[in-house]
């Protein structure tokens, strides 16, 4: 899902930069009240935002013969709340595009709008969602991680179809294009990070509890 | 609980070792998705000319990967300190309670002292 540097038009680079900003800031003043009242739950924040570190790290083969990566942003997104993972995604990919030519700088505001904002609220609408249908927790965290990737990528293929309209087809047939070669290879992936985040939500459950008491406690408060 | 995960991480494994299990029309190239979107830009708009350049690019495939797994190498110690102290909390913790629950002793102090 990294645009590449310079592979924006210079104005929708800049349209893209002025939207992601204050979501941006506004993760950071959410971390920042977070971790000044619940001190407890300062290294799960740091586990949850290593958790997106990692997973966007390993490019996996699909069964498309091409290669991609998940995102890891949807069990931040249920933990702490979309806000938050605005923030921690765009470090990510702050440093995936100064030390890995990984994305760009002029491309970061497009990238966080995939990754680090519209990813983490799908997902954390979709958990609400399935808890709201009563679905079990497992089954909420794993919509929460598999529609939270494929959405980063249906996002980051429409900012390209907006930018680079097909010469024949137009925008429409451009997204066509950009999801058939981002969309199709990201659904056994988004299986995957559905899984491992199940897991690692089981993990915290058994071994956490008191810190998602923690969580779950402040988000009372905040209602 | 246990059994429940490892089942679960060996659907994501099966699922990471599929694409090699299947047969393709053509070979597959297992490159990046991002590479083949910007080929898509190339091919299409032809015209299109990348305005700005990375600062710096590792410059051997050699240094980037270097560089992947040393991003994932650091997640994964941090995520590994979390779930290891964590553990050794809950375990203290349910010994303290065992501890408490078990001690019949009475709990009258020594009489000599």
């Amino acid at each position: 899902m990294h645009i590449m540097e310079g592979y924006l038009p210079a104005a929708h680079a800049a349209v893209w930069t002025a939207i992601a900003a204050p979501f941006v800031v506004h993760g950071a003043r959410r971390l920042t009240r977070l971790t000044a009242e619940r001190p407890q739950v300062r290294l799960l924040v740091a586990a949850g935002g290593a958790y997106a570190f990692v997973l966007s790290a390993l490019k996996l083969p699909s069964v498309t013969g091409s290669c991609s990566h998940p995102t890891g942003t949807g069990l931040g997104a249920v933990l702490f709340g979309p806000p938050v993972m605005a923030l921690m995604g765009a470090v990510v990919l702050l440093f995936q595009a100064l030390l890995l030519a990984h994305g760009g700088l002029t491309t970061l505001g497009a990238n966080v709008m995939s990754m680090a904002v519209a990813g983490p609220w799908a997902a954390y609408l979709s958990f609400r969602g399935v808890r709201a249908l009563r679905g079990s927790r497992s089954l909420a965290v794993f919509m929460a991680a598999v529609v939270g990737n494929m959405v980063t990528y249906a996002v980051t293929s429409t900012q390209l179809a907006l930018a680079f309209p097909d010469p024949a087809g137009g925008v429409w047939a451009a997204l066509v294009k950009f999801l058939g070669i981002f969309a199709v290879t990201q659904v056994p992936l988004a299986v995957m990070e559905g899984l491992l985040t199940v897991v690692a939500m089981n993990l915290l459950t058994a071994h956490s509890g008191d810190d998602l008491a923690e969580l779950a406690t402040m988000r009372e408060g905040a209602r | 609980m246990m059994a429940r995960n490892l089942m679960l991480l060996a659907g994501a494994v099966l699922i990471g070792v599929a694409p090699f299990l299947m047969t393709f029309e053509t070979p597959p190239t297992f490159d990046g998705t991002d590479n083949r979107g910007r080929e898509a830009i190339r091919r299409d708009h032809p015209d299109y000319r990348p305005w700005t350049q990375v600062l710096w690019t590792p410059p051997s495939p050699e240094i980037e990967s270097l560089l992947f797994a040393l991003q994932a190498a650091i997640g994964a110690g941090v995520i590994g300190y979390y779930v290891g102290l964590s553990q050794g909390r809950a375990q203290r913790r349910d010994a303290g309670a065992d501890a408490r629950s078990t001690d019949t002793r009475p709990k009258v102090p020594h009489a000599s002292c």
